[in-house]
């Protein structure tokens, strides 16, 4: 079997608190593979995002250890928010990973023109980000978190603050985007119906402090479209994710 | 003090009517002729502005406007500069650092207690009366409004914006050159356009309490003379000079700030 891309071990996070601490996170482990898409579920509280802000190197762990297979990885991330910066266009955003590592301007168009048409924002590339819808801006985000290449792909709830109509379009391309790419993609997310629609793999997070109590491969065929939802397959699946949250 | 009464934002300003604007000016000189024709003032007290305008002529050739002009104009660009680029620097330092702030308060504080009016005898006794102490006073006058303006800029600077970086690893210079100034310059570039206009003030407060040129000096000298059409030139040269600098300061925003602006 292949070797993971990413092992977690025993991560645990405590936040400093005047009565002796928080304990974000107590004794995670886990494994993810490459070009594998695993979704992070759990209550709210349950150190999710901490987990990802670790993964990230936004956060230093309390103890445990973080290992990437072949060293310091390149991260794409994708925030709640779009997160843009408002004095940029949609391209200029996109392209900031780029501009990071010094690829020259010439390029860094050319390898936003293909991410452009694949997120679907043909003809939005000089638009400020003050002009763009909510979906539309997060589609800049997931744009700029694929352009340099990442080897992980770090999703924070990205679509949390999407109209739900928006949403499920969102899981569509992003699910779209994901095969065409084959990036490793690790998403944090409350919602089952997401977590079914998106992964290969569920890892269910305990309450506060969170350790992966339940994981759950994901067999539903790929490509997966919305009427899946409604079959009898996917709802015992469902439960089973249901039953293990609770 | 309030430093700008009328709110007059580059918007308004771009806003307002050409034909408005002369308007009211023809207004304004046409009851300034008035007055000074009617009112039975010698032109020692209100001269009118037809004598302005000649006098105006005359101090071109005979008075060296110009070179005070040159001079005053370079000791509000110089001032106006090394107060930016102080103000900016120990602003970010104050934004990034608790421990800097609580060391620097009470001295920023202070700086900006102690009216500039009040200080400057005290400079140019120190420095001469040469550029140089000019200068230091436009510096001194800028310094507090824009060291004010880098550091609210910076602190507003968002959170997620900063995690964006770290996650895409970018460096300190990166941070700097591509979040940090971009973000915090619509409040900097507010706060030198405060500095810009009390640059001006700076200069001709520097030059009134002791020079050899400048218009301020100009100002005293004609004063003395009771020669008070060239006050009037050297007046209604400060103010092209403090209408320049603003119209700069407006352009600058409008270049960098476009993605700012609000449909209408």
């Amino acid at each position: 079997m292949v070797p993971p891309i990413l092992t977690v071990r025993e991560l645990s996070v405590t936040f400093p608190d005047s009565n002796g601490g928080l304990d974000a996170l107590g004794s995670a482990s886990f494994e993810i593979y490459p070009q594998e898409f695993v979704c992070l579920l759990g209550p709210s509280g349950s150190g999710k995002s901490t987990l990802l802000r670790v993964l990230a190197g936004l956060l230093q762990p309390t103890g445990g250890e973080v290992v990437f297979a072949g060293g310091q990885p390149k991260i794409g991330m994708v925030f709640q928010q779009a997160n843009l910066m408002p004095w940029r266009t949609a391209l200029e955003n996109i392209t900031l990973p780029l501009e990071l590592e010094n690829v020259p301007p010439a390029e860094r168009r050319a390898r936003a023109q293909a991410l452009i048409e694949l997120v679907g924002l043909s003809g939005f590339e000089q638009a400020w980000p003050r002009d763009l819808s909510g979906g539309m801006a997060q589609r800049v985000a997931i744009a700029r978190a694929l352009i340099h290449d990442p080897d992980l792909l770090l999703l924070d709830e990205p679509f949390g603050s999407l109209d739900a109509l928006t949403r499920e379009r969102m899981w569509e391309e992003l699910s779209r985007i994901w095969q065409a790419r084959q990036k490793t993609v690790l998403m944090v997310t409350h919602s089952i119906g997401e977590s079914l629609f998106l992964a290969d793999r569920v890892l269910v997070l305990s309450q506060r402090p969170g350790r992966v109590k339940f994981e759950m491969k994901v067999d539903l065929p790929r490509p997966r479209a919305d009427e899946m939802r409604y079959t009898p397959h996917f709802s015992k699946l469902a439960k089973r994710l249901k039953e293990a949250i609770e | 003090m309030n430093l700008n009464p009328l709110r007059l934002s580059p918007q308004t300003l771009r806003r307002s009517r050409p034909w408005a604007v002369l308007l009211s000016l023809a207004a304004a000189f046409v009851t300034w002729e008035l007055v000074s024709r009617f009112s039975g003032l010698p032109a020692f007290i209100l001269p009118a502005p037809e004598q302005v305008a000649v006098r105006f002529w005359r101090a071109l050739r005979q008075d060296n406007l110009l070179l005070h002009t040159a001079v005053t104009l370079s000791e509000i660009l110089l001032g106006l500069l090394s107060g930016t680029l102080t103000a900016v620097g120990l602003g970010y330092a104050v934004a990034k650092s608790r421990l800097f702030e609580r060391l620097a308060a009470p001295y920023l504080v202070a700086s900006q207690a102690i009216p500039v009016v009040a200080i400057a005898p005290l400079l140019v006794i120190w420095f001469g009366p040469g550029m140089f102490s000019k200068v230091l006073i436009c510096a001194l006058i800028v310094f507090f409004p824009v060291l004010v303006n880098t550091v609210v800029g910076l602190r507003a600077v968002p959170r997620a914006l900063h995690d964006l970086m770290r996650s895409l690893r970018a460096r300190r210079g990166q941070i700097i050159r591509l979040l940090e100034v971009p973000a915090a310059l619509p409040v900097l570039l507010g706060g030198l356009r405060i500095g810009a206009t009390l640059s001006v003030i700076g200069a001709v407060v520097g030059e009134l309490v002791g020079a050899d040129r400048g218009l301020g000096f100009l100002i005293n000298t004609a004063r003395g003379l009771y020669d008070t059409a060239l006050v009037f030139v050297a007046v209604f040269t400060l103010i092209a000079l403090a209408l320049a600098l603003y119209a700069l300061v407006a352009g600058l925003e409008k270049k960098f700030l476009s993605w700012q602006e609000s449909h209408e």
